[in-house]
């Protein structure tokens, strides 16, 4: 029987299977930021240890990170402190740090792909759930506790029971304003946030294909939303133009070595998976949800749902969502008024996501009464961004460019959305307080976040794609 | 990280019954900028424990002098959302040793198995009938015995195996973990990676 492309990589870095137990994981790269290593780093201080491969290991300071005058000492105390543990860990242990100001800096998710970090058949954590983002380059990439993130500082190695195989193929085309997070929203609205649980999903088919590295690293990021370890797609040679040339990418004879390997990663005709599904890329359409969890989305021209469109089982929930959200059943989202959009985050925090979000507002003025704030993953982004003269057309549109952090994808830092405010954000997380205490979170692709920043209103950026 | 050893533990249950409780609710993302693993069972629940003014919300079940103890019975799909360890780490500080649910997303699953903190997954009919018990009688005692993985529900004597890999329950038995593991297996990870280049 086939094999996979999981079970290839992950086999092949099985150390050792624990007898009843887990599986001893060797991990090629090792992401750290400020949150969730300084236990990890106390503890491995307090066994005496090292860390085993510091050059395996690569930190950046982003959770915390205020998204305006990086050139000051930040301003809070705990974070301030919290970012300074981390540049002294990294140096009493050889760790590479790209900290604040420096070139390379940004979110750990962001920067990893940018600097040719990710490859393709690595296996990848970080103590961040989001790490399944590195998935889009054909890797084994899941986010870790702290407890494993001291292990792997310890050992390069984690205990980890090996998750089943599934797989979402999508065939067919993508209309116009639908993008990789229309998909991901869509595919976590059919199966649940629980629906992937337990499993390591492979999206695959013609749709996955078709998208720009940008928009795998979106969908396979929100492969933890719908419960899943983690989420991947076969490398191919979309995958090999975006890595060629990047600064940690191999060069020479290295890249033509690795790329021969590369090339023979993916799922064997036979493979067989746990479990599979199957969605048409037509039946997806602009996206955003209504509720508290990411898997309560719905069309944006669409209605939430009524109630009893609800399983029952589910009702309970369903209202309280709701009552949070200050919402009724059966009525449309369109229409409704924002308060705050957010551009940014390692979902849709890269240079693509700032195109798209700039070439739908051209022309166009922000919306009195809409606070905007547009994040850029990192610095790299913010640099394109200057160059390529989005910054300019976004301030010509009344918006301004910040800069890199994780910012209020989950409001560490200053940027938090007031209470009882609605906020459209291409972050992942919509649950209550994620963007602040009492905040309300619609989640959505950068096309509809530009739509409602443009309108004041939720709008289908179909609408003002048309006239264009 | 140290933690008690986990054998049989006889105990009420707290009551929670929201389904798909996230680790944000768990604790809120600005309560994770310690340095340290301390004090973190105060900002458990913290949004649904107490207002905006730090006073506790009576409606909220933690603040229910009804339900005690070192049970907690939550919902399906207990700890879905971030990563954050701080999760585990704020249940535990506050006191409680198991969680009881239905289902549990993955990573909080390891994260409760590395902290001494037991998840326990029952059928959804056996957890209807373990709120049911505690909505009777919020003093019904529940035991929680690893070494057989039974869960009984003490006063009816109804009880459902659990399932748990026979590594990690040795770990928590014996207050081990994971570290002590891979340390002593330096030399093979070591000869895995002479054997990767």
């Amino acid at each position: 029987m086939g094999k996979t492309l999981f079970d290839k990589i992950w086999d092949s870095h099985v150390v050792r299977s624990v007898e009843g137990g887990p599986d001893v994981l060797y991990i090629d790269r090792h992401l750290i930021h400020e949150v969730t290593s300084p236990v990890a780093f106390l503890n491995l201080e307090r066994r005496g240890l090292q860390v085993f491969r510091p050059g395996q290991t690569v930190a950046t300071p982003d959770h915390n990170v205020p998204t305006e005058g990086q050139d000051l000492p930040i301003g809070e105390e705990l974070s301030r402190h919290q970012v300074e543990m981390l540049s002294r860990n990294c140096e009493k242990h050889g760790i590479p740090l790209y900290g604040l100001n420096h070139p390379w800096h940004g979110i750990v998710h962001v920067i990893g792909p940018e600097l040719g970090i990710t490859q393709p058949g690595m296996t990848i954590v970080c103590g961040d759930s989001h790490t399944s983002t590195h998935g889009a380059f054909g890797a084994v990439a899941f986010g870790i506790g702290t407890s494993e993130v001291e292990m792997v500082l310890a050992s390069q190695c984690i205990l980890q029971p090996k998750p089943r195989r599934m797989r979402i193929t999508i065939d067919g085309r993508l209309g116009p304003g639908v993008t990789a997070k229309d998909i991901a929203l869509y595919i976590i609205s059919k199966i649940s946030t629980s629906g992937g649980t337990g499993h390591f999903i492979e999206y695959a088919g013609s749709a996955i294909r078709a998208l720009t590295m940008e928009g795998r690293m979106t969908l396979c990021n929100l492969s933890i939303e719908s419960g899943a370890r983690g989420g991947m797609i076969a490398p191919d040679e979309t995958t090999f133009a975006y890595i060629r040339g990047r600064e940690f990418a191999p060069q020479g004879d290295a890249w033509e070595k690795a790329l021969a390997y590369w090339k023979t990663l993916k799922s064997d005709e036979d493979a067989v998976f746990d479990s599979e599904y199957r969605f048409r890329a037509e039946d997806i359409e602009p996206m955003i949800t209504y509720g508290t969890n990411p898997g309560m989305g719905i069309t944006v021209s669409g209605h939430v749902p009524l109630l009893e469109e609800v399983a029952v089982a589910e009702r309970d929930n369903f209202l309280k969502s709701l009552e949070y959200m200050g919402f009724r059943p059966g009525e449309p989202v369109a229409g409704k008024k924002v308060d705050y959009v957010f551009v940014g985050s390692c979902t849709n925090g890269r240079i693509e996501d700032l195109r798209a979000f700039a070439a739908l507002v051209k022309g166009k003025v922000k919306a009195s009464g809409v606070t905007v704030w547009i994040v850029p993953g990192s610095k790299q982004v913010e640099k394109a961004a200057r160059e390529e003269g989005l910054a300019q057309m976004l301030e010509t549109a009344g918006f301004v460019l910040r800069q890199p952090g994780c910012s209020a994808c989950l409001a560490m830092n200053d940027d938090k959305i007031p209470e009882g405010k609605y906020a459209v954000s291409t972050s992942n997380r919509n649950f209550e307080g994620r963007q602040g205490p009492g905040a309300r979170t619609l989640l959505a692709s950068p096309l509809t976040a530009a739509a409602a920043a443009i309108m004041g209103v939720i709008t289908d950026p179909r609408i003002l794609m048309e006239g264009s | 990280m140290a933690y008690e050893k986990f054998t049989t533990l006889i105990s009420t249950g707290v009551p929670l019954k929201s389904e798909n409780v996230d680790t944000d609710q768990i604790i809120p993302a600005r309560f994770l900028k310690a340095v340290e693993r301390k004090g973190f069972g105060d900002n458990l629940f913290r949004d649904w424990r107490y207002d905006r003014e730090g006073l506790p919300k009576a409606e909220f079940v933690l603040n229910d002098a009804r339900y005690s103890g070192k049970i907690l019975v939550a919902g399906k799909n207990f700890g879905s959302g971030s990563s954050r360890e701080h999760a585990a780490w704020a249940l535990y500080d506050y006191g409680f040793r198991v969680v009881v649910s239905s289902f549990f997303a993955d990573i909080f699953r390891n994260n409760a198995l590395n902290n001494g903190l037991l998840p326990v997954v029952v059928p959804p009919l056996f957890l209807g009938k373990i709120f049911a018990a505690i909505g009777h009688d919020a003093a019904t005692l529940f035991r929680v015995d690893l070494p057989q993985q039974l869960f009984t529900i003490v006063g009816s004597g109804e009880s459902v195996p659990f399932e748990i890999n026979m590594y990690k329950k040795e770990c928590l038995m014996k207050g081990l973990d994971d570290i002590d593991y891979l340390l002593s297996m330096k030399g093979e990870i070591r000869e895995f990676e002479k054997r990767g280049q």
